[in-house]
């Protein structure tokens, strides 16, 4: 049905590969970034409290964190640098014409992902050697950093949909660039702080979700209530921020961008006293299918009345608004979104009440359920987010000043498919393994700390055999021989006294 | 000198940085492809493993700035170039992730048979990438690629293309091999420093040799760059990056070698600002100057106030990751670290 729609429309051919390759790319992206973006602050969150209580069992969550932290933010780097290139690799004609107008914000990203990964460097090497104070300092300004790059993301994304500072002169070109308004457009507020929790709600639910999955599987240590009450508690903070935060995007999409709004809420006519469905299909002469409809709900939540007015899809032409699929997708995604959001309150509210009541953690099996599957419906409330704003844009990529078609590459549609084709390989083999390193690091930290149990806890250390006290990998075995000059040192060399 | 000028000299000293970063980080994906077997290979890859695992990511976030300031400062110029020569810029970002994801995955991973897996993904498209995006410098210098031109072979298949590219490669060859020698002496193995330093001498030989090659085949294929390379500005730098070879050389040779990571990065650097310099005030020699180029003035301005203000937060920042590494104060955690009642060194 979408492709029809693009042969049928006479889209260059290029669009559907280049679409593809680049919505495949952000949707791999984005599954990262809440943990770049905001397991820095959690880890540090545990970290100054373990050194603070003098409390090995979060430094070593801290520590076990940082592990994971760096293969996920090694493969954060990869992606997010495919990215840069498929801006002039799919997108030419965008960054040509309009890369001196929006591309300040990249270039902010740019020096704040710069430092990240400075700061980020220090902070995981920094565990061994470092004096312990040094180390949780130099690696506190992490979340400003990563605060930093959103901001330029941001500024970039939110200027798509409401694209400012500048004047077109004869020939369509943009000129007079403001630098300021177009960082600081109408959707960059919203759209910053929305994101900018998400992100935080996400890396909080999906840490806490791993240990929520252990609690039910029995493993109820402190070590488990641990790793599971401080990344939850960052996220229940935050997630009634969020409602929040949701609600205020969504009216700022309803003034500034009503015809996305229309279609997030597929609203065909322009008229008050609008309904609101809940999912349903919109075809293209404007009748839904299915779904739920609420009546007038639409116009109260979009201005506190039904008398409120509401932009339908048919207020513009056919050519400059979302097509009936694009718009029932907008549609859905949307209410993904906003249904995850709301469960996931629930599940905080609940979190909360037993707290407050009895100063504990919930006990029900059900709670540590849902925990458990938190994680994973945040990640996709974030997918449903970022599908929300782009696909509800089309058919435009700088809203009402280029379309999608005028920027897409000319190179030839075989090739875009070829490339589509190799990254999914490719990516599918890289998140494939990625998610076998992270699961092959839970069983092996699962399996040391039974066995440390089943040891006793009178002289574990000294039962250990000694090549585990090297670095990680079969390369270790050969760390503890070949690193130091031959003769120095024993297998145990590496962890206390590999350097002389 | 205009805003467009500070710019595009910003834009030269990113690319050198990335050559002298990222190159370092290729070579050593060169060394660890062609270090023999699993047996063999063993020692190498171990300190190679240890040597980049600080900093790779540092190294190459450069590339990300450079093409960042290419669509902000000069964005035809960015749409020129990723028009014309989109097969090589393609498979550069294809070579980037395997070679990320190959590193980053290897560490962790115990079975053999995966870090086979890994290292050889990590190893072939250190390899390629640099080809590649050497390649497509080639085809900025070399003029062939212009505003409007369509996705073309003929834009980075040429005589020119093809020698960046193995410029390219040696010189990420001789880099990594400068840096490991120096490693290893951190890592007191005195027989991998030997090892390296053999190694480091031979891509710099290569290094020479292709040098000297790309700049005869200028004169006929890249006339305006051959101009630039033999005349002021470009030939400074030429008998800089020359003097340079000579430097590492000698000090390769010579007994200590510490000072060579200097002269080696002296080499590659000025061979950038060589080209750099003799394609002024081209952008694309023939078709595209800076001024052209140039995106709005208030947006340059900006860019370059975002440079400064960037440059005073980072620099320190990076001046003590290198510093800390070199110290050897920076190691991963090991297994140890990670289980419980492991070595408390903090609280």
């Amino acid at each position: 049905m979408h492709i029809t729609f693009h042969l049928l429309a006479g889209a260059p051919p290029q669009m559907l590969p280049a679409r593809s390759l680049m919505a495949f790319t952000l949707a791999s992206h984005i599954v990262l970034v809440p943990m770049g973006v905001a397991l820095p602050l959690i880890t540090l969150i545990m970290h100054g409290y373990g050194l603070r209580r003098r409390d090995a069992t979060a430094l070593l969550l801290a520590r076990r964190w940082s592990a994971v932290m760096a293969v996920q933010f090694a493969i954060g780097v990869v992606t997010g640098t495919v990215l840069s290139f498929e801006f002039g690799l799919l997108w030419p004609g965008l960054m040509g014409r309009w890369g001196d107008v929006f591309g300040i914000g990249f270039g902010v990203e740019a020096w704040a992902f710069f430092l990240e990964a400075v700061l980020i460097a220090i902070y995981l090497y920094g565990w061994r050697r470092l004096p312990a104070r040094t180390h949780f300092l130099l690696g506190l300004p992490l979340p400003a950093a990563a605060l930093l790059g959103a901001f330029g993301i941001l500024a970039a994304n939110s200027w798509m949909n409401t694209p400012r500072g500048f004047t077109l002169d004869a020939e369509g070109n943009p000129v007079d660039v403001d630098v300021r308004k177009a960082i600081f457009t109408p959707m960059f507020g919203p759209q910053y702080w929305h994101f900018v929790v998400a992100m935080l709600v996400t890396a909080g639910f999906v840490v806490a979700g791993v240990y929520a999955a252990g609690w039910l599987r029995g493993r109820r240590d402190r070590y488990h209530r641990l790793g599971f009450t401080v990344p939850f508690t960052v996220a229940a903070v935050f997630t009634p921020v969020q409602f929040v935060l949701g609600d205020a995007i969504a009216r700022a999409v309803f003034h500034k961008q009503p015809v996305k709004f229309a279609a997030m809420e597929i609203v065909w006519n322009t008229d008050t006293h609008v309904p609101e469905y809940l999912f349903g299909r919109l075809h293209p002469d404007g009748t839904v299918s299915g779904g739920i409809r609420i009546p007038q709900l639409d116009s109260v939540l979009a201005g506190f009345s039904p008398d409120t007015e509401v932009r339908g899809l048919s207020s513009v032409p056919a050519g400059d608004r979302p097509t009936a699929a694009q718009a029932t997708i907008t549609h859905w995604a949307f209410d993904i979104m906003v249904g995850i959001g709301t469960v996931l309150l629930l599940l905080v509210l609940w979190y909360a009440i037993v707290w407050l009541r009895r100063r504990r953690l919930p006990a029900s099996p059900w709670f540590y359920r849902s925990a458990a599957c938190a994680g994973a419906a945040s990640v996709i409330a974030v997918e449903c987010g970022w599908i929300t704003t782009e696909v509800g844009r089309q058919p435009w990529i700088v809203y009402e000043n280029m379309r999608v078609a005028e920027a897409v590459t000319g190179a030839r549609s075989a090739s875009l498919w070829t490339m589509f084709g190799l990254v999914v390989v490719v990516y599918v083999g890289v998140f494939g393994s990625f998610l076998a390193v992270l699961l092959q690091m839970r069983t092996r930290w699962r399996l040391d700390d039974e066995r440390r149990v089943g040891a006793g806890s009178v002289g574990a250390g000294a039962t250990e055999p000694p090549e585990t006290d090297t670095p990680y990998g079969p390369r270790s075995a050969v760390a503890a021989d070949a690193a130091p000059a031959p003769g120095s040192g024993g297998g145990t060399a590496p962890a206390e006294g590999g350097r002389p | 000198m205009t805003a467009a000028a500070l710019v595009a000299a910003v834009l030269l000293l990113a690319v050198a940085a990335y050559t002298c970063a990222g190159g370092t980080d290729y070579g050593a994906g060169f060394w660890d492809l062609t270090a023999g077997g699993a047996e063999r290979g063993r020692r190498p890859r171990w300190l190679i493993d240890h040597a980049m695992a600080p900093v790779w990511e540092v190294n190459n976030v450069w590339l990300i700035f450079v093409l960042v300031i290419m669509w902000t400062g000069f964005p035809r110029f960015f749409q020129a170039v990723f028009s014309s020569m989109w097969l090589p810029l393609a498979l550069a970002a294809v070579g980037i992730v395997l070679r990320g994801a190959g590193f980053a995955l290897r560490k962790p991973t115990r079975r053999i048979a995966g870090r086979r897996v890994y290292g050889a993904m990590f190893a072939i498209s250190s390899l390629l990438t640099p080809f590649f995006l050497g390649a497509a410098a080639g085809g900025i210098a070399s003029g062939r690629v212009g505003p409007g031109t369509g996705p073309s072979a003929h834009a980075w298949y040429n005589p020119t293309s093809v020698l960046f590219g193995l410029l390219a490669v040696v010189g990420t060859a001789l880099l990594g091999a400068v840096f490991l020698a120096a490693d290893a002496v951190r890592h007191t193995s005195p027989d991998l420093h030997a090892y390296f330093r053999r190694r480091a001498l031979a891509a710099l030989a290569a290094t020479a040799v292709l040098g000297a090659v790309t700049l005869t085949v200028t004169h006929d294929d890249a006339p305006y760059l051959w101009r630039g390379l033999t005349h002021g500005a470009g030939l400074f730098f030429v008998v800089v990056a020359a003097t340079a070879t000579v430097v590492t050389a000698w000090l390769l040779l010579g007994t200590s070698g510490a000072w060579s990571r200097v002269s080696a990065v002296g080499v590659m650097a000025s061979a950038v600002l060589a080209w750099g310099m003799a394609q002024r005030p081209y952008l694309i020699p023939g078709s595209l100057t800076v001024a052209e180029a140039a995106g709005a003035p208030s947006t340059l301005h900006w860019l370059v106030i975002v440079t400064v203000v960037a440059v005073v937060l980072v620099l320190p920042a990076v001046v003590l990751l290198y510093r800390l590494d070199m110290r050897g104060e920076l190691e991963p955690l090991t297994e140890a670290d990670l289980r419980r009642g492991g070595p408390e060194r903090e609280g």
